[in-house]
């Protein structure tokens, strides 16, 4: 099962790797990764989705937690929140094209952020799935580069992750 | 802010090199082990200036780390080493790792190239950061001199809190230089918001535990190197002897539990006793403490204990079902769980109709684990007339006895080590030091060197073979330089004997590199080179006067050499793959 673990931990030097290093050493995988600073400069927060069993994902949190440098950290997927991956991807659009990828575009909520003679290059946020459904409905060819931040999520309603 | 600017004026102005000579001071470090070079030369001038702190000089950094592991496991507070940067740090990481498998506290100073070439491949530089983080509780790199005392008082606060375990921290070289100075205050203690190990086990789960305890049939306590970390053992022993039931341990929890005690089953696992592990596996209640069911321990994890529950005590929530399932986790400092333990099963029995537990069950369990004892007990001089040669068991039955069980004994990798762990009853915590998790070859001897600086005035034994004692031979130049009169009892068998072992019994005996022909060193020359006492012992008529000779020459380090029978075995052996913990080889060709 996919889950999207939130890490609030100490803005320090090396404090991302021995996260990222935890999950090879023990075998885990990351699906994607997301990080970066806090309205506190001390504080970062990071976001991973994995997949694994319950047994698994118990174990990556407990491993988690015991980095001296993690304070807190949620798993997401336990309860309702909000998650957003955001993509940039440019596309061949010419001629004929130019008109479909458009109106793609805003079926899909985009905007297309740099227009070329031969390319557009399209922002899309939202949820993994989303972001999946819309790089399947351009023509493969046409697919340039993709870009994806990887999922940032956050719970809903007044649950929040502090230290 | 102007407390603090008045705080600093009166505080006095340190080096960064001066600041880590103070702060091991002040921290109350009693030895540093250490190997000295380019990037941490500010550092020792500091610490030859200051000249409180006594430092010992290892021949190699990896034997700084095993000595300062040593020292700490007989003693219980961090060892402390200071190693250079590039090879020295290398140097001394099989030794972190060491120190980190088993959960021994340690604070490792390595140096650094200076802060404006880190990242360039300067002269002996090296991600030190890097290469041990996955071997680290947790780790620092300074980046100014003003960070090192509270990142010092971080350091042993993190290494000797909670499951303990050992930090680094990385110094560049700049940042000890003599000419800055700051001023300096050491931290009386720190407080980190991200770590805070837990202090007490849940009080529901503990009442659950309790009423599952009393309501055992049969029941068996099997507590590992945890209990003694926490300095849980007389706990263990009074809730053992208050409930009567049978307690085994770990490799690394022998000493937990007095080994000459009845209750007492005897290590439990691959080379376990017969009726420990069958105890285990007819078990209906397992308590298990300060263990983490490791897989020399279950066997085969899907065939571990099929009709137990198990209850789990362990300050690292990240140990409890990690390999094996718990039915009543319970996180929390041993000492602090088995107190509140003990009390509310007092509490429990108390307030109960009958009188828990069954006494008629106990009986019963206690009769059958006593006829698994009387069948297949500790192989008792079976095979002691048959062979002409020393058999290994009587060469530790031989050490018992000459130091009435009361040595600190420490021992390399192998044959030698399971031995040790099988006929030396252990009846003291901190007595027995073993690379348990890691199994490092080479640990024996600058181990054994670390606990004898601490207890100068006790017998410290090094029981090893000629495999692992090579593998950090030197270091008996160190013990000459710093007086450690330790015993080296090498069982001598001409083989890497586990090796051979497993070649026996699983490669129909093709001993694949596991010998060393006639290449062996004349011991007996090489300690006498090193300004040491060698002696032989070839006939088992003359092995406990040999033993007492060693031991009565209290001042000197005496290598003893015992030549045993080559072809022996170390059994109990658990059958695998796919045996479970009560499936044991028993001896060559008897296999239940």
């Amino acid at each position: 099962m996919r889950r999207i673990i939130s890490i609030l931990m100490e803005n320090e030097p090396g404090a991302l790797s021995r996260v990222v290093g935890l999950f090879s050493q023990r075998g885990y995988n990351i699906d994607s990764l997301n990080v970066a600073a806090t309205e506190d400069a001390t504080l970062s927060r990071l976001t991973l989705t994995t997949f694994g069993d319950d047994k698994h994902i118990e174990q990556i949190t407990k491993h988690l937690n015991r980095l001296v440098d993690v304070i807190k950290l949620v798993d997401l997927t336990e309860g309702a929140h909000i998650e957003r991956d955001l993509m940039l991807i440019k596309v061949r659009a010419e001629a004929q094209h130019r008109e479909e990828i458009k109106r793609t575009t805003d079926i899909f909520r985009g905007q297309i952020v740099d227009v070329g003679p031969r390319v557009y290059t399209i922002q899309l946020a939202g949820t993994t799935d989303k972001l999946d459904s819309f790089v399947a409905a351009i023509p493969e060819a046409d697919i340039l580069e993709v870009v994806r931040s990887g999922v940032a999520g956050i719970a809903r309603g007044e649950k929040v992750l502090r230290p | 802010m102007n407390a603090e600017v008045e705080l600093e004026a009166g505080a006095e102005m340190l080096s960064g090199g001066e600041m880590i000579a103070r702060a091991l001071e002040d921290e109350g470090v009693e030895f540093i082990f250490g190997y000295p070079g380019g990037a941490v030369l500010h550092i020792y001038d500091a610490l030859f200036k200051a000249g409180r702190v006594p430092h010992v000089l290892v021949r190699h950094e990896q034997a700084a780390t095993h000595a300062a592991d040593g020292y700490a496991r007989a003693t219980g507070r961090p060892g402390v080493v200071l190693v250079t940067s590039g090879p020295g740090a290398t140097n001394a990481v099989t030794g972190i790792a060491t120190a980190y498998m088993d959960s021994i506290p340690m604070v490792v100073l390595s140096g650094q190239v200076q802060s404006h070439l880190i990242g360039e491949d300067a002269f002996q530089e090296t991600d030190m950061m890097g290469i041990s983080r996955p071997i680290v509780k947790h780790s620092f790199q300074a980046r100014h001199a003003t960070q090192l005392p509270e990142m010092i008082k971080k350091a042993f606060h993190i290494a000797s809190s909670g499951r303990p375990g050992p930090v680094v921290i990385d110094i560049p070289k700049d940042i000890t230089r003599p000419d800055e100075t700051f001023p300096y205050r050491y931290p009386e203690s720190v407080k980190l918001r991200s770590y805070s190990p837990a202090v007490r086990g849940h009080s529901g789960q503990i009442r659950k535990a309790a009423k599952l305890l009393l309501a055992a049939r049969r029941p068996v306590i099997y507590s590992g190197g945890g209990v003694i970390l926490g300095e849980g053992c007389d706990l263990l022993r009074e809730l053992a002897k208050h409930l009567g039931y049978p307690v085994t341990n770990t490799l690394m929890g022998l000493g937990a539990y007095p080994g000459s005690d009845e209750q007492f089953l005897g290590m439990l696992g691959m080379h376990g006793l017969y009726e420990a592990n069958m105890a285990m596996h007819n078990a209906d209640v397992i308590l298990a403490v300060g263990a983490r069911f490791d897989d020399r321990v279950t066997n085969t994890v899907s065939k571990f204990c099929p009709g137990a529950k198990i209850i789990h005590i362990d300050v690292d929530p990240a140990s409890i079902s990690k390999t094996v399932a718990a039915d009543i986790p319970i996180v929390g400092p041993v000492k602090a769980v088995l107190k509140d333990l003990l009390a509310a099963i007092r509490t429990l029995q108390e307030s109960a109709e009958e009188s828990l537990p069954d006494a008629d069950a106990l009986a019963r369990w206690w009769k059958q684990i006593n006829e698994w004892r009387d069948a297949h007990g500790l192989w008792t001089a079976r095979r002691y007339g048959e062979s002409e040669l020393i058999m290994p068991q009587e060469v530790i039955e031989s050490l018992y006895r000459v130091t009435k069980g009361d040595a600190f004994v420490t021992s390399d990798v192998g044959q030698h080590q399971m031995f040790a762990a099988q006929y030396y009853r252990f009846n003291k915590p901190r007595r027995w030091i073993n690379s348990g998790g890691l199994g490092t070859m080479g640990f024996g001897l600058p181990a054994a060197m670390g606990v004898q600086l601490a207890f100068p005035d006790e017998m410290v034994a090094c029981v090893t073979g000629e495999g692992s004692i090579q593998m950090n031979i030197q270091e008996l130049s160190t013990c000459l330089q710093y007086n450690t009169p330790v015993k080296i009892v090498n069982l001598r068998n001409n083989y890497l004997g586990m090796v051979k072992q497993w070649q026996d019994m699983q490669y129909e005996g093709r001993y694949a590199m596991s010998t060393y022909e006639d290449s062996l060193p004349d011991f007996m020359k090489l300690v006498e080179a090193y300004g040491h006492v060698g002696i032989e012992v070839r006939k088992r008529e003359e092995l406990d006067e040999r033993m007492a000779e060693a031991f009565a020459m209290k001042d000197r380090l005496v290598f003893l050499d015992v030549f045993i029978d080559p072809m022996e075995h170390v059994y109990p052996m658990h059958v695998a793959p796919n045996g479970s913990m009560k499936d044991m080889w028993l001896s060559k060709n008897q296999r239940v």
